[in-house]
């Protein structure tokens, strides 16, 4: 029935595009179906379904970037699928398949690259935006002959792309200026397993999250001389790890003045980092193990969803004073959140609902309920012009 | 869905049984969080992911205790132990789901 009135809208909406109408991308952002491969193009003010892209091939942890003018969206799937989803026509203007098992990708500073990160073969593809040709290809090599995972690729100012090597520990920053013939640094012994990375926002510091051992590592991109830092590492020594039925993601730093606030693994907490210092500040308690911890664009609000099976809930953390405001049940397997460009809402995916949830951040009273088919990650199309995302 | 789920048990002789199979709907819960859960690790379609692939294709050449390390994860690694929402014979219908996917 849903399908039906979809199916129903779309063919109004493709009539009514004929003989009308530009369509402004600025309001616009894709919904991940990852269950069915599809995706939606959604629109942020009108809070509407616009159109569903299929045949987007295995979409489990699914993430998009945009190209600078916000025309195209960017899908990596993770069976390697790359595709250019052309955001004014509703449609696929190109897609390849690129690697085996992949698990996201970075946009250049200046926007003609695409950077890939793929399991399967180890390392990074780079390519052309506009045409997706293959530019470079970078695998992770370690140890004798081994290919490690990459996780955590984010672009950086000065055309440059970073990411972490999950087998082999290490942190490596590329200069593409000259794409054809990239210059890669290699930071290693950085930690064991990091799973994630995230940029701050200004593009100084690249975080990576470590799974196999305490603490976080820092790469200075104003010095990398100095090397890689390793931070909190006696955090949580003592305690009980628990385990981790879903990796937490890094993506989504949460800033409030010189804080940072960052997701404990194998813990029910939310920790809060001091980046002048690098010192913890506080842990706070939260009802789960937290999965993403995302500021709202004015950083006076942080939400936090957690991992199975603690994934039916939200809380919102509030910047003044550290402590928990409020919490939301928005429905079962709340996956991804995504603020609107200035924060006054944000849309929620509740998968096993098959519901999208937009709420009013400052009342966090919900809006509307849209319908999706298991939606998990949101993506606007504001992060055009962020880094690292 | 159901179809799938109808062909996987006519595969199944009656010697390969070793577990009783879940009611329909614990099978369905079951097959949710293969997708879902297990899926997160090792992808979606059980190709791999930072989880090594669960293709029956994948296990064949292993000679693993599948019922332990479901049960009680793997240390050193990100397996968690999935006693708490799991039993031991929902680990065995659930290993013997994965072998018989093509």
């Amino acid at each position: 029935m849903i399908k039906l009135r979809l199916s129903l809208f779309l063919c109004l909406l493709v009539s009514y595009g004929a003989v009308a109408e530009y369509r402004a991308t600025g309001d616009l952002g894709i919904v991940i179906e990852r269950a069915k491969g599809s995706a939606l193009i959604i629109n942020t003010s009108q809070r509407s379904i616009l159109a569903k892209i299929e045949s987007l091939g295995d979409l489990s942890h699914a993430s998009v970037v945009f190209s600078r003018d916000e025309r195209y969206a960017f899908i990596f799937g993770r069976d390697g699928g790359l595709s250019k989803i052309d955001l004014l026509q509703d449609k696929v203007a190109k897609r390849i398949i690129q690697a085996g098992n992949s698990i996201g990708g970075a946009i250049s500073q200046d926007g003609h690259f695409i950077a890939v990160s793929n399991y399967t073969p180890g390392g990074i593809k780079i390519f052309l935006t506009e045409t997706l040709e293959l530019v470079a290809e970078i695998p992770a090599e370690y140890g004798e002959n081994k290919l490690s995972k990459v996780v955590g690729l984010v672009d950086a100012p000065n055309q440059q792309f970073v990411f972490s090597l999950f087998d082999a520990g290490e942190i490596w920053l590329v200069d593409i200026n000259n794409p054809k013939k990239p210059e890669i640094k290699k930071f290693k012994a950085i930690g064991k397993q990091p799973y994630d990375a995230l940029l701050s926002p200004d593009g100084r510091y690249y975080i990576a999250g470590l799974f196999g051992e305490q603490g976080l590592a820092v790469l200075d991109l104003w010095n990398p001389e100095a090397g890689v830092k390793r931070i909190l590492p006696d955090y949580g020594k003592d305690d009980e790890k628990l385990p981790v039925y879903k990796m937490p993601h890094l993506e989504g730093w949460a800033v409030a003045g010189d804080y940072m606030l960052i997701p404990a693994i194998g813990q029910h907490e939310v920790l809060v980092i001091d980046k002048r210092t690098w010192t913890l500040v506080k842990r706070i308690l939260v009802t789960g193990q937290p999965v993403f911890v995302m500021a709202r664009p004015d950083g006076r609000h942080i939400w936090v969803n957690f991992a199975f099976p603690d994934n039916q809930k939200l809380q919102i953390i509030d910047a003044k004073d550290l402590t928990i405001i409020k919490s939301l049940a928005p429905g079962k397997a709340v996956l991804n959140m995504e603020f609107t460009p200035r924060g006054e809402e944000v849309w929620v995916s509740v998968r096993d609902d098959n519901q999208l949830v937009v709420y009013d951040t400052e009342i966090f009273k919900e809006i509307i309920r849209l319908p999706a088919e298991n939606p998990s990650g949101i993506f606007f199309s504001s992060r055009a012009h962020k880094m690292g995302l | 869905m159901l179809r799938n789920l109808f062909l996987c048990l006519g595969l199944l002789s009656p010697a390969q049984v070793l577990a009783d199979p879940p009611p329909q709907e614990r099978q369905e819960t079951l097959r949710n969080m293969l997708r879902d859960d297990c899926g997160a690790c090792h992808g979606l379609t059980l190709k791999g992911g930072l989880g090594p692939a669960l293709l029956a294709s994948d296990l064949a050449a292993k000679s693993d205790d599948y019922l332990d390390t479901i049960q009680n994860g793997r240390k050193g690694t990100a397996m968690p132990p999935w006693k708490p929402f799991i039993s031991e014979q929902e680990t065995l219908w659930l290993v013997q789901t994965i072998l018989k996917r093509h």
